[in-house]
């Protein structure tokens, strides 16, 4: 495949890897978080972790938008799938990822009618297929995904279809990784940035991780040698002394962000106060509802959701996980109890969840050596 | 201090296999559409409801039909049901599909197809023409299959209770005397062989439902595999372990099946499946691995080393087997396991379906 197997290449992966190898202190330890859930899937389905020399461990950040959307939040959803007259569309990811006694997919098994889709346009389209019922869409992700849900609201506001909503728990990326920072339990040495994220918001919003918190970061792309090229980066940073940001994915990411995006999602969107993230707890300014402009189009407003707040799961560890305190074989439900078809925490959903991540391919990678 | 860590990792990664290794229990409160799509909520409905219940000997050989001895005679007995949507795609139709994917779990079981029969379950409101074209489809691959439609039935049920039509086969074939095949049979060393490119069935369906806004020339390959198989086992007889088509699931989920079954672990290539550029570019589009994407016309071949070359061979000399390839080797630990070495020079498992990307393929 064209511009994509250019990414993939083994030989040059082994260059790579050598030129990290040169660049490590002997008998340091380097732990760099990927921020992202696409750069976890991408490292275990391509086994890049595999070319890393042990003493390199990429730590599995918070950046799986459907693993940090807390049970409640879940619950809501399936309760406005549930109303009578209500087609509940979503992500695929998102159906399988259990609330409090239920999943979206149990809830389609019982008659919800339940739709997986592909873009909120497809949401949108339903809506003016069906007049007389109420489509909701349950709007999920960073800043990534954002912009489409803001380009169909302000689409159907153009067009009047006022039989569709959005439960939107879109989340955005900077403030959790502040909590993480802030967190007493935590020692990394740099960050794998966004690139997805940064393709909508820039480089820019992480230069606080150099500024305050003297952190190296390299912006990254999904593909595998854009991740091996990313690690060098990061540490080369930690070799010179150096904390800035890095771009490595500036075939995708301008410095200042996609604007017409930003934009976009400014009229669209605004801040909540606070937000609750799965495993995380509270984090203030972290999340998005839709603007005073745009209340019409609010499933929460348009419908009483619950709203009931549900504490994790006691034996899951997701939290931890999340911020990458522990590995996701150390969590004590890891693998027996909770598994990918029967998840207890939501790192176990997504593919792009640390723990189904390395419950499904990360087990039996090969030995590494350590430098 | 790091050999302790992985010494624990381990440890736990062993009591994770112990649990995976154990027969799966039923435990869900209803179906699900995971519980179609052949992956592990399939194999807990199969494994931990269907078996044991029915307690037959030749059930729990888990193969794709059963074997029947009546006076010295050796039948395979197989049945499959067909609910795909759209009813005609590109490559074929319902019709089609339900011949093909009945004589081919014979072909699986090493038996030649001899007869089918066929239930027709219609929805109020079909059209006689479509119903028309179908019942052209069937015959003319039952003939392309030589196997004969000999029994059937018609239900018709209210509008709404069946989407166009489902297609209900029962097939029954000879087994063949050359063929000792067996889902247990396999063993280290044991070469695995493809019967071709992978990916364009499922990839077709989807693409034909008009959901996704893409366009692609990709073609269902649904087709007969006996006489691939009649060629294999000229070649290759006594040397062939176990044949599977990769159906719902795909390569990945028919790997894991066997790998479970004969307690054996499993090292595939990844650079060497082969995958068409069309197919590869969907597949990446929607996040999907084409070893999980379902196929009509392709299977592995498990040889013994020795016959390997033969075998492959022989399988490309049959119609529909241009592009088979060698794709990787059965190993002893961990049992089991698929493990899949990337193009890229990692290694990673490669598991069970888990949930259903694409419904109603079949």
């Amino acid at each position: 495949m064209k511009f994509v197997d250019e990414f993939r290449d083994a030989e040059l992966g082994r260059a790579l890897a050598g030129e990290i190898l040169a660049a490590l202190e002997p008998g340091r330890h380097y732990k760099i978080m990927e921020v992202c859930g696409g750069h976890t899937h991408s490292i275990y389905k391509y086994g890049v972790d595999d070319l890393l020399p042990a003493n390199v461990e990429l730590v599995h950040g918070p950046g799986c938008p459907v693993c940090v959307i807390p049970m409640g939040r879940v619950d809501d959803g399936i309760s406005l799938a549930h109303e009578p007259g209500v087609i509940f569309t979503c992500f695929g990811d998102m159906v399988r990822v259990p609330g409090s006694n239920q999943s979206l997919l149990d809830a389609k098994a019982q008659g919800a009618d339940v739709r997986i889709v592909y873009s909120p346009l497809d949401a949108l389209r339903i809506a003016k297929q069906n007049p007389d019922l109420e489509i909701v869409f349950f709007a999920i992700g960073f800043e990534t995904t954002a912009p489409s849900t803001a380009l169909t609201l302000r689409r159907a506001k153009a067009e009047h279809v006022g039989n569709f909503s959005v439960m939107c728990s879109h989340v955005t990326i900077v403030p959790p990784l502040r909590a993480l920072l802030e967190s007493p339990d935590l020692r990394l040495d740099g960050f794998i940035g966004p690139g997805h994220v940064a393709t909508v918001v820039g480089a820019r919003p992480f230069q606080f991780l150099p500024d305050q918190y003297g952190k190296p970061v390299a912006i990254s792309g999904f593909e595998p040698l854009d991740l091996l090229q990313s690690v060098l980066m990061v540490l080369r940073q930690l070799a010179d002394g150096r904390a800035e940001v890095e771009n490595q994915y500036a075939r995708v990411v301008p410095w200042e962000g996609n604007v017409r995006a930003l934009e976009i999602m400014n009229e669209v969107f605004a801040l909540r106060p606070h937000f609750e993230w799965r495993g995380l707890g509270f984090i203030s300014q972290s999340a998005l509802r839709l603007s005073d402009e745009y209340a019409e189009w609010d499933a929460e407003l348009r419908f009483s959701v619950p709203g009931v707040r549900v504490a994790d799961p006691k034996a899951c560890q997701c939290g931890e996980v999340l911020k990458g305190v522990i590995k996701p074989w150390e969590c004590k439900v890891f693998g027996t109890a909770c598994t990918p078809e029967r998840p207890i925490g939501t790192c176990m959903v997504s593919p792009e969840g640390a723990c189904a991540a390395y419950y499904n391919y990360g087990r039996f990678a090969r030995e590494r050596e350590v430098a | 201090m790091a050999e302790l860590v992985s010494d624990r990792e381990s440890k736990i990664l062993g009591i994770i296999e112990t649990a995976r290794a154990k027969r799966p229990k039923f435990r869900d409160s209803h179906i699900t559409m995971s519980h179609g799509a052949g992956g592990k909520a399939s194999t807990s409905l199969i494994e931990g409801l269907f078996a044991p219940a029915f307690a037959s000997p030749t059930l729990d050989a888990m193969a794709d039909a059963g074997a029947v001895s009546v006076d010295g005679v050796h039948l395979a007995l197989t049945t499959d049901s067909f609910v795909v949507k759209p009813l005609r795609f590109p490559g074929g139709s319902i019709g089609e599909l339900a011949v093909n994917g009945t004589v081919n779990d014979l072909a699986m079981a090493g038996a030649r197809p001899l007869a089918l029969t066929l239930s027709l379950v219609l929805e109020e409101g079909l059209s006689a023409e479509t119903l028309r074209a179908e019942v052209d489809a069937i015959a003319a691959a039952a003939r392309a299959a030589e196997a004969q439609i000999v029994a059937g039935d018609t239900k018709v049920v209210e509008r709404g209770h069946a989407d166009g039509m489902y297609i209900c086969t029962t097939g029954v074939g000879r087994r063949d005397p050359r063929a000792s095949l067996a889902p247990d049979a396999l063993a280290p060393g044991d070469r695995i062989l493809l019967s071709g490119t992978i990916g364009e069935h499922g990839t077709a369906i989807m693409l034909a439902r008009g959901e996704l806004g893409l366009e692609a020339d990709i073609e269902s390959d649904t087709r007969s595999l006996w006489p691939a198989v009649d060629g294999l086992l000229d070649a290759a007889g006594p040397g062939l372990r176990c044949l599977r088509d990769a159906t719902r699931g795909g390569v990945a989920s028919v790997l894991n099946e066997l790998a479970r079954a004969s307690g054996v672990a499993m090292v595939v290539r990844e650079a060497a499946v082969p995958v068409m550029p069309a197919v590869a570019g969907a597949a990446e589009i929607l996040g999907i691995d084409p070893m999980y994407i379902a196929n009509e016309g392709k299977f592995v071949a498990f040889v013994a080393p020795k016959h390997a070359e033969r075998a492959l061979d022989a399988l490309r000399g049959a119609p529909g087997g241009a592009g088979a390839v060698e794709i990787g080797e059965v190993k002893t630990d961990p049992p089991g396991m698929v493990l899949v070495e990337t193009a890229f020079g990692g290694r990673r498992v490669m598991d069970q379906l888990v949930g259903d990307p694409l419904p109603r393929i079949c």
